[in-house]
């Protein structure tokens, strides 16, 4: 009973950085109808630069902070530099391009820092206290969840309560009607993809603490966990993901907890194609749209 | 002579057979003249063609896009593996197990592509990549977690005959290893030409360029996917085992995610659909990190550390490169370009 508890409470916290991923998957998509595949690799060289930072100031805050500056440049230079080109007739085109970034956001981290695994620095502790003798949630575990909730807040503000978010609302939606109006279209794409972008950087900083350490691969078994939530919510619906990224995190904590932590891949891919073939409209789709 | 040349017109396959001899005669001549390094690196080549050729049949033809074809690849090199281990444990030997061993690596990863296909089938675009994006990164995990049958990260060795003894005592082994990837490449091309100009080929490409269409004339456009992906799965078996039977050992390592976004990105780089097409990629797959070892060595030799890093990492970063400014630019790649040349070129000809 007591590893069921910690189980769970692990896969929160753990869902909890997966909504977050999915989170920007779903910005992405909700603004250009993309799937970012290169989102994991772009968070990871974030990661990276917040690594440069810490170690030569010292401090963690002005790591995470480079890291979310450093996303939201590497959105901003990806939509502006590369993606903006790519023939959006084809669905293949933008997935291959992204493709392509991945490889070359990868090797050049590699070139860098090297292949090896790096140690990453959290502020907060990493065990658990205890509440009646159980052990339920770290410290960082609560600063997982702090962080994840302020980003949902002001996502939400941001889309629902100023003009800013409603212009990107209307370019996404109407972009010829929305140009007609006066609204720069292309620089809220930019946008779109800065804050996407940046969001998966703060993601990255949560979930790398977790893992085996800071590599250029470090993200590729996560991107596929938060394509799985995203897909779970529908991929076009912000609380969709958010309620994916929980479920997904809770079901590969039991089965990491359970059966073995090499079975979580195995446990994705057939998580993924259950819902895909089961739902394929995702739990939270308001409209048939999968059919591209 | 124009006897003979409308009979090669009339039948598809007497030319494609026809090409296929004369190219393996050319070949034949070739791996007598290379040395052994460059022979196994045609085998190399060879092997990937089969895999490069099945992944342009699948998304160049029936636009579907796959990023699991290392898998794929690595679903055949282990059958191929404990194939072979086993007919060799119970002393089953001779030239005549391997083609069987290859033969059953096809067959399994076929069934594997049917499954991936069937699911394939009911998805488009973007869910597509993700769920054969999954199937990269379970593949090789899952030999971690079948341990005992897969040995986790260290792999496996496979066992291989050695060159029969009527070639000679000095029978150069990377030769025989070429003339026999030579001889899977040959045939899946051969194979593959037939299928995709027939009522096959124009079958998946009525499904790729408009599915309604394709519906409403009669096709059933989930056979002719989940078709595509079978015979596409064939072809990535045959290379992930004439691989196997190359390296003479099978591991999780080289069949990671970065495999399959390679494969992809050759038949992106030679142009999407187009068979001569995966021949371009297949050679780059093994020119490119050739060609950046050389670079590397020749650029830091005096840290070990950072040539090691940038040996690499280049060929991956040119990889990517190459790809966003194809997929950009020259969306037909490189036998696009060609055919383009060959055509201005034609066009400036005075006409006969």
């Amino acid at each position: 009973m007591d590893r069921f508890v910690f189980l769970t409470f692990d896969g929160l916290s753990k869902g909890a950085v997966l909504a977050a991923f999915a989170l920007a998957l779903v910005l992405i998509w909700r603004a250009a109808r993309i799937v970012n595949f290169a989102q994991g690799a772009m968070a990871v060289a974030a990661a990276y630069a917040a690594y440069s930072v810490t170690a030569a100031t010292g401090s963690y805050w002005l790591g995470l902070l480079a890291a979310l500056a450093g996303g939201l440049l590497l959105g901003a230079l990806v939509e502006r530099a590369v993606m903006r080109f790519v023939d959006h007739r084809s669905p293949l085109a933008e997935v291959i391009v992204a493709l392509g970034l991945v490889l070359v956001v990868q090797a050049g981290l590699g070139m860098v820092y090297g292949n090896e695994f790096r140690a990453v620095a959290t502020p907060f502790s990493r065990t658990a206290l205890e509440v009646g003798g159980i052990p339920l949630l770290s410290r960082h575990d609560l600063f997982v969840f702090g962080a994840v909730l302020l980003v949902l807040l002001g996502l939400a503000l941001l889309f629902t309560r100023t003009a800013i978010g409603l212009r990107m609302r209307a370019a996404a939606f109407a972009p010829e009607v929305s140009r007609l109006l006066g609204v720069d279209v292309g620089g809220m794409l930019t946008l779109g993809w800065a804050l996407a972008s940046a969001v998966g950087a703060l993601a990255a900083m949560l979930v790398l603490p977790t893992e085996l350490g800071l590599h250029p691969h470090a993200m590729d078994l996560v991107f596929v966990s938060a394509f799985t939530a995203a897909v779970v919510g529908g991929l076009d619906s912000p609380p969709g993901a958010v309620v994916g990224g929980l479920s997904v995190g809770l079901i590969l904590s039991y089965v990491s907890g359970y059966l073995g932590s090499d079975v979580t891949p195995m446990a994705v891919l057939a998580l993924l194609l259950v819902v895909l073939l089961v739902r394929p409209g995702g739990l939270f789709a308001a409209t048939a749209a999968r059919q591209a | 002579m124009t006897r003979l040349r409308a009979l090669l017109g009339a039948s598809t396959l007497l030319r494609h057979l026809v090409l296929t001899a004369l190219a393996g005669f050319a070949l034949y001549l070739l791996t007598l003249e290379l040395d052994p390094f460059r022979n196994f690196q045609l085998a190399t080549v060879a092997a990937y063609l089969c895999a490069t050729a099945g992944l342009t049949v699948l998304t160049g033809l029936s636009g579907q896009l796959s990023l699991g074809h290392g898998a794929l690849m690595a679903v055949g090199a282990y059958t191929v593996a404990l194939c072979q281990n086993a007919l060799a444990e119970h002393d089953v030997t001779g030239n005549g197990v391997l083609p069987l061993s290859l033969l059953a690596g096809v067959l399994v990863t076929m069934a594997a592509g049917a499954v991936i296909g069937l699911a394939a089938a009911r998805l488009r675009g973007p869910y597509l990549a993700g769920v054969t994006l999954a199937v990269a990164v379970a593949v090789p995990a899952a030999t971690v977690t079948f341990a005992e049958l897969f040995n986790s990260e260290q792999g496996l060795g496979v066992y291989v005959e050695p060159p029969p003894p009527a070639l000679g005592p000095y029978f150069p082994n990377e030769r025989w290893q070429a003339w026999l990837a030579l001889l899977g490449a040959l045939l899946t091309m051969l194979l593959l030409a037939n299928l995709t100009r027939g009522r096959f080929g124009r079958t998946l490409r009525a499904v790729r360029d408009d599915e309604v269409a394709a519906r409403l004339s009669g096709i059933d456009v989930a056979r002719a996917q989940v078709l595509a992906f079978v015979v596409s799965a064939a072809g990535a078996g045959l290379g992930g085992g004439l691989l196997a039977v190359l390296a003479q050992s099978v591991s999780p390592g080289a069949f990671s995610l970065t495999l399959s976004l390679f494969l992809l990105m050759a038949v992106v780089i030679g142009g999407l659909g187009s068979l001569a097409g995966a021949v371009w990629g297949a050679l780059l797959l093994v020119a490119l990190p050739d060609l950046a070892h050389e670079l590397s060595s020749g650029l830091v030799a005096s840290s070990p550390g950072a040539a090691q890093r940038l040996e690499g990492n280049l060929p991956l970063a040119v990889f990517g490169l190459t790809l966003i400014v194809v997929m950009i630019a020259l969306p037909d790649g490189v036998q696009g370009l060609l055919r383009r040349l060959s055509g201005r070129a034609r066009r400036r000809l005075p006409s006969r």
